[in-house]
């Protein structure tokens, strides 16, 4: 299937990539491109086929509800952008 | 003590402990070995200060007679490891100084058996790239180049960095990752021996995610016992990633030289792809001669579904791609650009931070997860996933382990393939089945091309029988004699 420029702009505002409106068409051409040579997976029969979704058919380890770590905010913080106290600072998200 | 950078992994070992030279030596000679190869760029971080004071503990319990089994062994280690206080890219930009607060597994389970670390190793951006070329810290040049030629040479992704340390002698090993080839095909591109265990035999935790479902470590080093003896240390359960299995490390370097006679040795006869150059095809016939003389028996299997895997992993890739690589938000640590509403510093931040192969996946990844496309995309790659998979296991009714090449070239030029993605992807077409299906598989250096670049063979294995890989693989080079080194440019 063939992606267009709006496509691509639509995916990239998903995706939360700012696309400048240049690289929109060669971007459409180069995804296109890809999904064409994906697009072979058609000719497989895959009638009644589980999906595989791990490498591994082990059930998944539980273990109890339990905290083990955390009280650590220098840790957590600091590698953080902009911060101010034991906090993050991050954009205004509401007006 | 410049020969101190020649010994293998096991000859330091052997040599550290018969005293007849100190851990202290052994890494203060990697160490200048390093810094004389800055051309190379394989390592993006130098960590020198700590890797002497490393050393000099590691003389001090052997002095004691406490040595642990990598006691004072100096190790590169993949800029994809988290590492406490040491700054992780993952060669990226958008992690920018990010230190860690924490180490990750593999690296840990390293250091508690006495290894030292020289530094961090380049690599493509987040792993997603066959030549090193997506770094954001530029690409690693392979030490080897063609006979008379000084054109720089890709030395394979995404561990070029390990790959390019190992052959140079920057390191006795290092660690890499491996979603789709990322460890075997940049081992075959160096003459380097490098193995992707079974998934989930190494913890993920701590290992910048890629593509959960297929990123798995492991080893990159000069000789097959030295990848063996490596993997026994980075192996092992961890409930801190439930995808790691808890079963018993056994010790790999056990295997090493242990009689392959009488095991049945399968060639996929959809791994003879087209345009394959002829010196790869006689490379392949070599292999299976040498197993056949060594006592296996040689069959001819079929894995019928081998032309889909490629095209499944380029949709079961980007969209675990893209769902990871949506914690990149500029907000807890790593690169934030500023902007006026929260969306642009977002979109900002993500536009700036990530390289155009990243942006590429991301978007792929999230068109084919995207409403509507899911069914037609997603779940019909994981259904072929599973095709291939069985292929597999019918095949391992018969047979005990595959003989194939590891990838479908030679070392190529840094530039040739950047500007096509899909011939760029076509390098991982022997090696992307294993990831899907989680198998264990092992590239060895088996001889020259006419240009004098190095050739890998690769060996797949069942589901935790890496055991036999290692057998077989010694034998495999024991039988090529591979002692080819790359002169000397840098």
């Amino acid at each position: 299937m063939a992606i267009d420029a709006a496509t691509v702009k639509k995916v990239a505002s998903l995706a939360k990539l700012r696309m400048e409106q240049d690289r929109l068409g060669p971007l459409a051409e180069e995804l296109s491109g890809i999904l064409a040579w994906i697009e072979q997976l058609k000719e497989v029969d895959t009638e009644g086929v589980e999906p595989m979704t791990s490498a591994v058919a082990a059930a998944l380890p539980r273990r109890a509800d339990v905290v083990t770590d955390g009280g650590d905010p220098e840790r957590v913080l600091s590698n953080a952008p902009k911060r101010d106290k034991s906090f993050f600072v991050v954009p205004k998200v509401v007006e | 003590m410049a020969a101190a950078t020649t010994l293998t992994l096991k000859g330091a070992i052997d040599g550290l402990r018969a005293k007849a030279l100190s851990a202290e030596e052994l890494t203060a000679a990697h160490i200048a070995a390093v810094e004389q190869a800055r051309p190379l760029n394989a390592y993006v971080l130098e960590t020198p200060e700590a890797a002497i004071a490393g050393a000099r503990a590691a003389d001090a319990r052997i002095a004691r007679g406490e040595a642990r089994p990598l006691e004072g062994i100096p190790l590169g280690i993949k800029d994809l490891f988290c590492t406490e206080g040491v700054r992780t890219t993952a060669g990226s930009r958008i992690l920018g100084s990010f230190k860690p607060t924490y180490e990750s597994t593999v690296t840990a389970n390293l250091w508690r058996d006495g290894a030292v670390m020289l530094g961090k190793l380049n690599m493509d951006e987040f792993a997603m790239g066959s030549s090193n070329e997506s770094s954001a810290h530029g690409p690693v040049v392979n030490p080897w180049r063609s006979r008379g030629s000084n054109q720089p040479l890709t030395p394979g992704g995404s561990s070029g960095g390990s790959a390019a340390a190992v052959a140079a002698e920057l390191c006795l090993g290092a660690t890499a990752t491996d979603t789709g080839g990322s460890i075997r095909q940049p081992a075959a591109f160096t003459g380097t021996v490098g193995i992707k265990p079974t998934y989930g035999r190494c913890s993920r935790w701590g290992i910048v995610a890629f593509a959960s479902s297929l990123d798995q470590a492991g080893p990159i080093a000069r000789t097959v016992e030295d990848a063996a003896i490596l993997l026994t240390s980075m192996a092992g359960h961890d409930p801190k990633d439930s995808t790691s299995l808890d079963v018993e490390t056994p010790d790999f370097a056990s295997f090493v030289g242990k009689s392959i006679k009488g095991l049945k040795i399968g060639v996929p006869k959809e791994y003879r792809v087209e345009g394959m150059p002829a010196e790869i095809e006689a490379l392949w016939a070599d292999g299976v001669r040498w197993l056949k003389e060594a006592g296996c028996e040689i069959r001819e299997v079929s894995l019928p579904h081998t032309r889909f895997a490629l095209p499944a992993y380029y949709i079961i890739a980007p969209a675990e791609a893209s769902s990871n690589l949506a914690r990149y938000d500029g907000m807890r640590f790593g690169l934030r650009v500023d902007g006026e509403a929260l969306n642009d510093v977002y979109e900002g931040t993500r536009a700036k931070g990530f390289g155009a192969e990243v942006q590429r996946r991301v978007l792929i990844g999230t068109y084919v997860l995207s409403h509507g496309y899911y069914d037609a995309y997603y779940l019909k790659a994981q259904r072929v996933r599973r095709r291939i998979a069985d292929d597999f296991s019918a095949a391992f009714d018969e047979v005990d382990a595959l003989l194939t090449p590891t990838a479908p070239s030679a070392a190529f030029g840094l530039g040739d393939r950047a500007s096509d993605p899909v011939a760029m992807y076509l390098n991982d077409i022997f090696t992307v089945t294993v990831n899907l299906a989680g198998l264990p598989g092992m590239s060895v250096p088996a001889g020259l091309d006419a240009q004098g670049l190095p050739l890998g063979l690769q060996l797949i294995g069942r589901p935790l029988d890496e055991g036999t890989l290692f057998s077989l693989g010694y034998a495999l080079e024991q039988a090529a004699g591979f002692a080819a080194k790359p002169e000397r440019w840098w």
